[in-house]
């Protein structure tokens, strides 16, 4: 069998079948919302989740694929990925609702009366802020534990994912500053909108128009996230920097050796990560008003994790696959299938309950059959295949 | 005088735990040389290697080259500084191309970073097809055909791996190039082949080469100086014809006579 050649990038993006099956799910997406309101009195019902559930699922995903730069990339396993969604959802706490009273009132395009007590900032720019000071305390956090290796690294991360929430359980009694609320968590926090910024452009529309948004717009907005950090992660990836980033994760002294500075790559990676983690985190927060300590537990490191292993290490569309589709189960699937479960046979199973259990199952299974992911990159299944090919040499090897 | 030495270790040591891998060595390569480092198998050679790039630090001594010492500098800025490599046993990045493999030994002399990536700026596009341009020249250069450019470096025959690799060294721009064993696994033919090649990329490149290298007829044929060392230390220096009649030298090969 002559050995197909191989192309130097991930196929997936190169076909035209690929790419109009990229452009339909893509417009399937964005016309969910409406999809769904469609089909709300089918029996599908149970099954879609509605327009805030999917905005749930769309920014696990922009989580997904923001640790797909570190773990699918760079290769660094990063088990404390939280760490990055507490901080973004802290830093929307801070800039988008009451929690700095004292500070007097400052409104900067935020979607509250002028006058409110706090910071109140735009939330579009509360987002930005979210992301960059994520990033920025990636760069911190990476700058003492990327010089570790493997496992090493990876138990270090672990326990930055858990240092950032008891810092914040605990922020509320900084030297008699209460930064965070503690164990409360902070309530009130804006929602998304332009504010009254809109009407005053254009004064023919009326005076609330999209001050503040309905859940499709959050919807839209995880998905133009989506959409970014996949299209950063395409340009990046076929770029000087994502050249060193797989050099790096195929052999750390060899890149060294070739003029690849460690240091500096691996925590660009790691800022990336973070932005695009503390991005996906404020806008949760601006979506659900309110955050607190105990949403930032290991599980969602792993949850995230299991995402980019489950889709295809180092592959956007696997990951991004995966994202979804994890999700879903995680907010929809598993209810959905635990009342059909339970209306069919008439018991009485809290399915979700398991769900640990199931993820545990699916991905040890995973592991198992398709360690690759549902779609690999093609370098992945170089790697993790390398005996079939070279069974498949020894012909063309006898006939050279 | 220093500009006539690339390379000028003076009394270089290094120590692992209680094990003296390398025991104040003093050592110079002549700009434009091509020079042999020796010894039976543990004598430290590797160890020098790893020191001179930077991926070990010496416990003493001085390395200076290019007139700059370069103790303690990161890999990467002695890389940057003009010294390339091989090693010994082939470590290309496997899940990428032969041609990304050079690209990435070229990392040091493009500079588009994160802004320009994502951007696409019209910099970064030039740069990035010049540079393409570049290494697909490099790799005909080291006779790799054009076929196996865009093959994964772990499906590529070993010889083109070793062709990949000296590219992808070559790609980093070196002043010198250091060889780690680098006929290791050729029949005498691809070795004469390689010997000229390593001739002709002097010439070509203008290059300083240092090869550890154990098979003496490459030595013999392709080193003007050679250099021998035994239990990390120097026990000889000069040209082939010399070293192999130094009779330390032909003890640490083959062994001495037990003594009576």
């Amino acid at each position: 069998m002559r050995r197909p050649r191989l192309p130097a990038l991930p196929a997936a993006t190169r076909t035209p079948l690929a790419r109009l099956l990229v452009a339909a799910c893509f417009c399937a997406l964005l016309i969910y919302p409406w999809i769904y309101s469609k089909y709300l009195t089918t029996t599908l019902t149970q099954w879609l989740p509605d327009t805030s559930t999917a905005f749930v699922i769309l920014a696990f995903t922009v989580m997904g694929l923001g640790l797909n730069f570190v773990v699918g990339y760079a290769g660094l396993l990063d088990l404390g990925y939280v760490a990055f969604f507490a901080a973004g959802a802290y830093i929307a706490g801070f800039l988008a609702s009451e929690q700095f009273a004292n500070a007097g009132s400052v409104v900067f395009g935020g979607t509250v009366l002028p006058g409110t007590p706090g910071i109140h900032l735009s939330p579009w720019l509360v987002i930005l802020i979210a992301a960059i000071f994520t990033a920025l305390l990636g760069i911190v956090i990476g700058i003492p534990t990327l010089r570790l290796r493997g496992d090493y690294l990876a138990i270090v991360t672990l326990g930055f994912g858990e240092i950032i929430p008891q810092f914040v359980r605990n922020g509320d009694n900084l030297g008699g500053f209460n930064l965070t609320n503690g164990s409360f968590g902070m309530n009130g926090i804006d929602g998304l909108g332009f504010g009254n910024r809109v009407h005053h452009a254009i004064h023919a529309l009326p005076a609330n128009f999209l001050n503040e948004l309905d859940s499709r717009w959050y919807y839209w907005t995880a998905l133009a996230l989506v959409v970014v950090t996949i299209v950063s992660s395409i340009l990046l990836r076929d770029s000087r920097l994502g050249r060193a980033w797989i050099a790096i994760r195929e052999d750390e002294d060899a890149a060294a050796a070739m003029g690849v500075p460690l240091m500096r790559t691996k925590t660009l990676s790691y800022a990336i990560g973070a932005f695009f983690g503390g991005a996906a985190g404020a806008l949760i927060t601006l979506q659900a008003g309110a955050t607190s300590p105990d949403a930032f537990s290991l599980q969602v490191s792993i949850f995230v994790l299991s995402m980019v292993i489950l889709g295809g290490i180092g592959n956007v569309w696997g990951v991004a696959l995966g994202g979804i589709l994890l999700a879903y189960v995680n907010y929809k699937g598993l209810f959905a299938a635990g009342n059909t479960f339970n209306s069919t046979f008439g018991t009485n199973v809290d399915i979700p309950e398991y769900s640990y259990l199931i993820y545990g199952v699916a991905i040890v299974l995973f592991m198992l059959v398709r360690p690759e992911g549902l779609i690999p990159s093609a370098r992945r299944r170089a790697e993790l295949h390398e005996e079939e090919e070279e069974e498949n040499l020894v012909p063309e090897s006898s006939t050279a | 005088m220093t500009d006539e030495l690339l390379v000028d270790a003076r009394s270089v040591r290094k120590e692992f735990g209680g094990l003296v891998a390398c025991n104040d060595i003093d050592f110079t390569v002549e700009r434009g040389s091509i020079v042999s480092l020796i010894g039976p198998n543990g004598a430290g050679k590797t160890t020098f290697f790893n020191m001179l790039t930077g991926s070990y630090t010496p416990t003493a001594g001085e390395i200076v080259f290019d007139g700059r010492d370069i103790v303690g500098l990161p890999q990467h800025k002695i890389t940057a500084l003009g010294i390339g490599r091989t090693f010994q046993n082939i470590r290309l990045f496997g899940a990428m191309t032969a041609l990304e493999n050079v690209l990435v030994g070229m990392h040091a002399r493009l500079d588009s970073g994160l802004f320009r990536s994502l951007f696409r700026t019209p910099l970064q596009r030039r740069e990035e097809r010049q540079g393409r341009a570049q290494a697909r020249e490099l790799l005909a250069y080291c006779g790799l055909s054009p076929r196996a450019e865009r093959q994964y470096a772990r499906h590529l025959a070993y010889g083109d791996q070793r062709r990949v690799e000296i590219a992808r060294a070559l790609a980093t721009d070196p002043k010198l190039l250091l060889l780690d064993e680098p006929t290791a696994g050729m029949n005498p033919r691809e070795t004469n082949a390689f010997v000229d090649f390593v001739r002709k990329a002097r010439e070509d490149r203008g290059l300083t080469v240092l090869l550890i290298e154990h098979d003496m007829r490459v030595v013999v044929q392709v080193s003007e100086r050679v250099t021998v060392l035994d239990y990390g230390e120097k026990i000889a220096e000069g040209t082939p014809d010399e070293v192999t009649a130094d009779e330390r030298v032909r003890s640490a090969y083959l062994g001495t006579k037990p003594v009576a």
